[in-house]
């Protein structure tokens, strides 16, 4: 019983020191994660309202609950704002405290008490300066990172289902129903992406979640060609045939036998695929074709870029990290590659 | 036309892999021969014992920069090979030392007519015109055999069968008249009745022209017809060089003997055709017919018809092995698979009692927990994915569901300890195993069902000799513990011979010839079943 439960342990085991093997690779998960890790908690560490307020020998906790004005003796019933002059003295009067977050700045936060004119130069204020609205630029950017690479895994894990299925379908029943399927994603393949996300984005209200769809559609061709030709490969093999006079179910036969030998281009062409999917997010939203104006995004930081050239905190920060994203998304898919590949032992 | 003049001289050569100052295997160790013109000798020994690695040497095709030769020189008519630059040695290879591999689909450029590679060499070494480069090649052709030679010329290598190809790379290798011509087994992947012809195409051009061979062969047959002196290699090294005649009367070293004794002999209990009788019958079919339509043209008419098995009937009893025997394209693996219902066809197939035709392929399933496969390529038939452990519980998964998983490993283990291999190979893939182990993984995978039935497909074929003869006994053994019957499919006579009660003899897809395994192979009633036989044992006669 206990070699039984070790079976799978020493197989991810062995993966694992494969994956190891490959220093710059191990290396680059441990940045990456680190940055995602850090990049889920944006709240936290990027927000205009004060993590634990200290008012009058009560404690409030503003990034979870809305507390109106009132509530600390100010003016108004509506929601505080803690950027305001007035209740930040307020907050500070007598034993009073409030512990801010890191950058105290939340990705729409408009910084009105800016020295320089907007965008403005990396200053104490906002570190990386700010963009043509007065939105502090490291806050903009730790939120984009999040979007582009949460948006990213959404957009792969929904196309590589979609592609390993089809290709899966195409290449193992063969025949009549690959004839049908080859036409209907040439026809599919044919039409004009770009023009059709054009077109929707002014049907409908832009959203993350509308992007996801309709890159969705169109995002899993690549992969399912490929699929589909390793499994004409192997569903001739021995072992398949093997585990037919076995009384093998054909479910069975597509996912134990002849999935996991033809996850090669899947593995292969993961790291890029994530890559454009980010990629493809900023570009239209460099366009202007992506997600609405008030959500952070890397694209549209690069399209301020571009409209204020001397603004160099503007392009060369959101420049850089979507590059040191891609580059360690990259690394980590070419070390995530020789690990699942059984043969290095 | 004896020449006693050394031609080519190998002195304590040894050849090591990888790069300088990393970390070397080294797999030839100090190998020394000598070949006098016009002599043939035959480098013996199994796969990975060095002899290619030696052959390949002599012209310097390894990637120079992973190869290294510790010590030693090859010495051809008093040059070091070893030492000459690329131009040199490109003058050497083709016009003075010429070779044939063993693959003659591979070896051929397959976008190329056979006329344009003849030509090739003739032009290159010899000077001359297009045209009479053209006429001596459609001599060559004629030479070695190939039947209307100036049409053939025109052919592609894929319009050609696996013989005539092979009669192409001897043409080739021909084309400049070389002194010594290496041949690295040259007829392993070619029918025994093409082996033969091959190999007396061989002997007559070696008196016609009087140059020297080098065989590389894992075939003793081969050798004792072919070769006058033999030298036996074994991890790199020579262990033992004789004459034929000395070396098949008195083997001197251990490894040769047990080569010599690796040729497989009777290994199964006689028994009489009466006693056997009386065993139950696990498998009968009535006229099986699987025939495949071709069909052309827009409307995709039929225009004839392939007839892969036709009207084959035959009986399998409880632990009886019946082997099926014929030539590639004869149609055995075919009705391998239609007994299997892998693929359709006519005919009834009564296994223990029930008619397979008649049922649908949803209850076949548990039937096929009784009727189990063994494949001839060990490296294709397990799934390279898998771990051993998950390759053999599969089937117990489907069969047994029933079960725990500590029952089904207890099977495991137990099966594993039957084959002969070790707990620790569980968690292993295929790739980490040899050939003859992947073999008893395949064997194991059928046996663990407790199957009545196992289909061998051409089980041993793929494996060296010493090897094949493990397998063989593992599978007798099997049969006598379990009672396991066998349909033993194979083109190698002197294994079926070893192993069957009864043989079944195919052409074409039809039964030639059926009966009990020594009359049929002592009194051959047919011709064709008389031509394979002396095919493929010509020395078994001596």
């Amino acid at each position: 019983m206990t070699a039984l439960k070790l079976k799978p342990d020493v197989l991810t085991q062995r993966a694992w020191r494969r994956f190891k093997a490959n220093r710059r690779g191990y290396v680059s998960l441990w940045v990456f994660s680190i940055l995602f890790l850090l990049s889920l908690f944006a709240e936290v560490l990027s927000n205009d309202k004060p993590l634990v307020v200290y008012y009058e020998s009560g404690l409030y906790f503003p990034l979870f609950k809305s507390y109106p004005e009132t509530t600390f003796g100010g003016d108004f019933d509506t929601e505080t704002d803690y950027t305001d002059p007035y209740v930040k003295t307020l907050l500070k009067k007598g034993s009073n405290w409030a512990i801010y977050p890191l950058n105290p700045y939340s990705y729409e936060t408009i910084n009105y008490f800016t020295k320089h004119p907007n965008p403005a130069p990396p200053s104490t204020d906002n570190l990386l300066g700010t963009d043509d609205r007065g939105r502090d630029v490291f806050a903009r950017l730790i939120y984009g990172f999040r979007l582009s690479v949460l948006f990213a895994f959404v957009l792969t894990l929904i196309g590589i289902v979609l592609g390993v299925v089809a290709g899966a379908l195409q290449g193992y029943l063969g025949g009549r129903f690959d004839l049908f399927a080859q036409r209907l994603i040439e026809i599919w393949g044919s039409m004009p992406e770009l023009y059709l996300l054009i077109i929707f984005a002014s049907l409908f209200e832009p959203s993350v979640l509308l992007l996801i769809i309709l890159l969705s559609l169109f995002g899993w061709m690549g992969l399912a060609d490929y699929v589909r030709a390793e499994f004409l490969r192997g569903r001739n093999m021995d072992y398949v045939t093997a585990a037919k006079a076995m009384g093998v179910s054909h479910r069975s036969i597509m996912f134990r036998h002849l999935l996991p030998n033809s996850m090669t281009p899947v593995i292969t062409f993961l790291p890029f695929r994530i890559s454009a999917a980010i990629m493809a997010l900023t570009s239209l939203d460099f366009l202007g074709l992506g997600v609405p104006p008030t959500t952070p995004s890397i694209g549209e930081l690069l399209a301020q870029g571009k409209e204020n050239i001397d603004a160099w905190w503007l392009s060369m920060t959101t420049f850089g990290v979507l590059v040191g994203t891609l580059v360690l998304l990259i690394f980590i898919g070419e070390a995530l590659r020789e690990a699942m590949d059984i043969r290095r032992g | 036309m004896t020449n006693t003049e050394t031609l080519l001289s190998v002195q304590n050569l040894s050849v090591a892999f990888g790069r300088t100052g990393e970390q070397q295997s080294q797999v030839v160790h100090e190998v020394s021969f000598d070949i006098t013109a016009g002599e043939k000798l035959a480098l013996v020994g199994e796969s990975g014992s060095g002899k290619s690695v030696t052959a390949m040497s002599i012209l310097g095709l390894h990637d120079p920069s992973q190869t290294n030769y510790p010590t030693g020189e090859i010495k051809f008519q008093g040059m070091n090979l070893l030492k000459l630059d690329d131009a040199a040695l490109r003058r050497v290879r083709g016009r003075e030392i010429a070779m044939i591999f063993q693959e003659p689909m591979t070896s051929l450029n397959p976008v190329y007519t056979i006329g344009d590679q003849l030509t090739e060499p003739l032009i290159l070494h010899q000077d001359i015109s297009k045209e009479q480069a053209r006429q001596r090649a459609i001599e060559l052709l004629d030479r070695t055999g190939i039947v209307e030679p100036h049409k053939r010329i025109d052919a592609f290598p894929h319009m050609l069968s696996g013989g005539q190809r092979q009669r192409v790379m001897i043409a080739m290798a021909l084309a400049c008249s070389p002194k010594l011509l290496i041949a690295d087994e040259p007829t392993t992947a070619l029918d025994v009745t093409v082996q033969a012809q091959i190999i007396e195409l061989l002997e007559d051009i070696q008196n016609e022209f009087g140059m020297a061979v080098l065989m590389i062969t894992h075939d003793l047959n081969m050798v004792r017809r072919f070769a006058k002196q033999v030298c036996v290699m074994q991890h790199g090294k020579i262990v033992e060089q004789a004459t034929v005649d000395q070396l098949f009367a008195q083997p001197q070293h251990e490894y040769t003997k047990r080569l010599l004794d690796s040729q497989p002999k009777c290994l199964i209990e006689q028994t009489s055709a009466e006693q056997r009788q009386s065993w139950p019958t696990v498998l009968n079919t009535e006229s099986l017919r699987c025939y495949f339509q071709i069909k052309a043209g827009f409307f995709r008419r039929q225009v004839g018809e392939v007839r892969a098995v036709d009207n084959i009937s035959l009986t399998l009893r409880q632990g009886e092995t019946v082997g099926i025997v014929g030539e590639s394209g004869s149609g055995k693996t075919t009705l391998g698979m239609c007994l299997l219902r892998l693929q359709d066809c006519e005919g009834s197939i009564i296994f223990n009692g029930q008619d397979l035709q008649q049922i649908k392929s949803r209850e076949m399933r548990p039937l096929r927990q009784h009727f189990q496969i063994v494949f001839q390529d060990p490296f294709s038939s397990l799934s390279p994915r898998m771990t051993i452990e998950q390759i053999i519980r599969e089937g117990l998964e489907i069969h047994f569901p029933e079960q725990t998983a500590e029952q089904h490993r207890e099977r495991i283990l137990k099966v594993l300890d039957e084959v002969g291999l070790e707990e620790s190979m569980l968690w292993r893939y295929p790739h980490e195993f040899s050939g003859g182990q992947r073999q008893r993984i395949a064997i194991a995978r059928a046996v663990v069902l407790e199957p009545k039935v196992i289909m061998l497909d051409e089980p041993t074929s793929a494996l060296d000799v010493s090897v094949q003869k493990q397998v063989l006994e593992l599978l007798v053994d099997l049969q006598r513990k379990h009672n396991i019957s066998y349909l033993f499919i194979t083109h190698d006579l002197a294994v079926i011979r070893a192993m069957a009660h009864r043989i079944i003899v195919m052409k074409s897809g039809q039964l030639v010839e059926e009966g009990e395994t020594e009359p049929l192979f002592t009194a051959p009633q047919q011709d064709y079943t008389r031509l394979l036989l002396q095919a493929s044992l010509y020395r078994e006669a001596q």
